[in-house]
């Protein structure tokens, strides 16, 4: 049963440098809301609707966004820990899970998760050491060599492994637990690491630790990052390139100097300027958005972000806007109206010379 | 000079359940009427109990307080059940992290609002719920109307939050504790929440104590921070002087951990290790494991709070006035 192809050898690098290492195109998930059994329609909430996006090799994505904006179900797709409803993904040149392509099994374990809750992500029964082996195992490596790599992890992410390795989760602190979490990840020498909020729930100052671990990381085994959050910033500190989700939707995309500097999009920048003020002289006098975020049962037609944004106008409910790029060739994409000069909406930018 | 609204001596909470833990080591503070103040710290550094121990909400038998706390003169520790119940509420009202947990589910928003008003002034139905709905009108919930009838599982995270404060402000305390109250909001909501406490503290004129882990969440709101660890302050003063000339290593240390746009592409100047075990507190020092200046005497003598500089601190190294290189 047990095939030899499945011992964890590092999966190695196809394409070359400029493959990108995962692209994503048109993700779709809906999930069906329970409602009341007379009610003739059955009621979706789009979660995650026609996401799309690569991933370079080597680099580091955020993806940005409130809480019900579709980022966690989006890595979760990825993962493939929910299917999606449709959408394709293609991991350094093989489409993954599809015919010729790779095989679901040989795809997760190029790819690993982090989650937030470190605690619940664990095994209490194992002790830390069998939780790092178990996977190398189950993929059928020898138990002496798979505990040997464990120890050798543990000590890599800074827990001496004689002192932790026999330990059971609730004797260590979050973030201890946290750094487990990413050793368990390394196990299969993973080329992609989704970090789904890996660090929001740790205090501060350990939250700077793992912060420089998982930098130290990344350097050291060229890994590439999916980085998920709602700081935004940790965002800015750890990622090359950012996504700003919205009610499922991708609304603005580009290199983190673009996305910070000059934010398109007018809901990017409320999220940016809602950050809390660093200086007690200059405080936040106005809010950027009033009202809470949308339900995504429901969203509203054309734009999604139209019934919160201030610059909405006739256009924006009539037809939703296209990701389109800002300016030929900088690879900074948004979505908006007011960035498309043929849309007709008034505050439209004038047509830039390609 | 007016006497301090709230004043805490040396107030000592020990758990002592199924395992004994020190959750606050000697806390004195005082408060003026209308003061904002941050208690500042990370999980376990005593903040929320703090809080709980000012509205006595610790059940008392497995507590042991030590200490004194006077709010408006009256011991709070001594105070008997009749008069702990208008006190709270009253006098001394309370914001919590969870919304959602905090309300009753079987009640409308409107209902329990008009229930606390009426629990602690003789008024009729009738105007303690035109007074309930004023306060949803104030908190800026739109159609108040609507959400006056609305059970608490029918808002939104935000929404829930703004219905809080109106039910912690109705009665008009004169100290309102918050909780982390922004910390389950998204950042678009979180902004909206403590712009709204700050407009009205300062109508109403009532003290707060923000308690946070969000140093940013504290600078918006707050004219004084009191930085705790592990159950004692270690430094406490303006927030200019805390974040723009922390004396404490761990104020220095946390303010370097905390990311900002200016630390991109190096290094965190992280804390090593993590916070010290709270049934099993070291003799001196509690900072001492992670503090880079330590000592011999950090490890044996617990340094005292001193307030002869800027800002009142418990240390044996203070830093020199000039921040270190963030």
């Amino acid at each position: 049963m047990n095939m030899n192809t499945a011992s964890p050898e590092p999966a190695a690098d196809r394409g070359g440098p400029a493959q990108p290492l995962l692209t994503v195109r048109d993700l779709k998930k809906r999930f069906p809301v329970r409602g009341h059994p007379f009610e003739r329609e059955k009621k979706f909430v789009h979660a995650v609707d026609g996401v799309s996006f690569t991933v370079a090799k080597g680099r580091t994505l955020g993806i940005v966004g409130e809480s019900g904006c579709g980022k966690s179900t989006t890595a979760r797709l990825i993962a493939r820990l929910v299917e999606p409803d449709s959408g394709s993904m293609v991991f350094d040149g093989d489409g993954v899970g599809e015919f010729g392509g790779m095989a679901l099994k040989a795809f997760r374990r190029s790819l690993q998760m982090v989650f937030q809750d470190s605690f619940a992500s664990l095994n209490p029964r194992l002790t830390i050491g069998e939780t790092i082996a178990f996977g190398p195992r189950a993929h059928g490596v020898p138990a002496a060599q798979a505990s040997q790599r464990a120890r050798a992890l543990l000590s890599r992410v800074g827990l001496a492994p004689d002192q932790f390795a026999s330990r059971y989760p609730h004797e260590l602190s979050g973030g201890q637990r946290q750094r487990v979490n990413i050793a368990r990840a390394l196990a299969f020498d993973p080329r992609l690491l989704i970090l789904d909020e890996a660090v929001a729930a740790l205090d501060k100052s350990v939250q700077a630790q793992v912060l420089n671990l998982l930098q130290e990381l990344k350097a050291e085994r060229g890994l590439t990052y999916l980085f998920i959050s709602h700081d935004l910033h940790v965002v800015h500190y750890l990622s090359d390139e950012v996504m700003v989700m919205y009610l499922g939707q991708v609304v603005e995309t580009g290199p983190v100097e673009r996305i910070y500097g000059h934010a398109a999009h007018p809901y990017t920048r409320a999220l940016l300027s809602a950050v809390p003020s660093m200086d007690p002289s200059r405080r936040t006098e106005r809010s950027p958005l009033a009202g809470d975020p949308p339900n995504p049962i429901n969203p509203p037609s054309g734009c999604r972000f139209r019934d919160r944004c201030p610059s909405a106008q006739a256009v924006c409910s009539a037809q939703a806007p296209a990701l389109l790029e800002t300016v030929r060739g900088r690879g900074h994409w948004v979505a908006c109206h007011m960035n498309d000069p043929l849309s007709g909406h008034g505050m439209a930018r004038a047509e830039v010379a390609a | 000079m007016n006497a301090p609204l709230l004043s805490i001596r040396d107030l000592d909470v020990t758990f002592t359940g199924a395992r004994k833990a020190s959750a606050l080591n000697g806390i004195s503070l005082d408060l003026m009427p209308g003061e904002v103040l941050a208690l500042l710290g990370e999980s376990g550094s005593g903040k929320s109990v703090t809080l709980r121990t000012l509205l006595r909400l610790h059940p008392p038998a497995t507590t042991r307080i030590g200490g004194s706390i006077r709010v408006g003169g009256e011991d709070v520790l001594a105070m008997p059940a009749k008069a702990l119940d208008n006190y709270r509420g009253k006098t001394v009202s309370m914001v919590f992290q969870e919304p959602g947990l905090a309300f009753d589910p079987v009640y409308t928003i409107g209902q329990q609002i008009t229930e606390c008003i009426r629990a602690h002034a003789n008024v009729d139905r009738r105007s303690a719920q035109a007074e309930a709905l004023r306060m949803l009108e104030r908190v800026q919930i739109p159609q108040a109307r609507r959400r006056f009838d609305a059970y608490p599982h029918e808002l939104s995270g935000g929404m829930r939050q703004r219905a809080m404060i109106a039910l912690a402000l109705a009665c008009k305390p004169s100290l309102l504790l918050a909780d982390e109250p922004t910390t389950a909001l998204d950042a678009t909501v979180q902004i909206q929440i403590l712009l709204l406490l700050r407009e009205l503290q300062r109508e109403t004129g009532m003290a707060l104590i923000f308690v946070t882990h969000d140093i940013g969440a504290a600078i918006e709101i707050a004219d004084r921070v009191a930085v705790m660890y592990a159950g004692r302050i270690v430094e406490e003063g303006t927030v200019g002087d805390i974040v723009r000339r922390p004396r404490h290593p761990y104020t220095a240390g946390l303010l370097a951990a905390t990311v900002s746009d200016a630390d991109r592409g190096r290094p965190l100047a992280a804390v090593p290790g993590s916070p010290p075990d709270l049934s099993s507190l070291p003799p001196g020092c509690s900072f001492a494991a992670r503090c880079r200046h330590v000592s011999s005497r950090c490890r044996s003598d617990q340094p005292p709070l001193d307030a002869s500089g800027a800002t009142r601190l418990a240390c044996w190294h203070p830093l020199e006035q000039t921040p270190e290189p963030a």
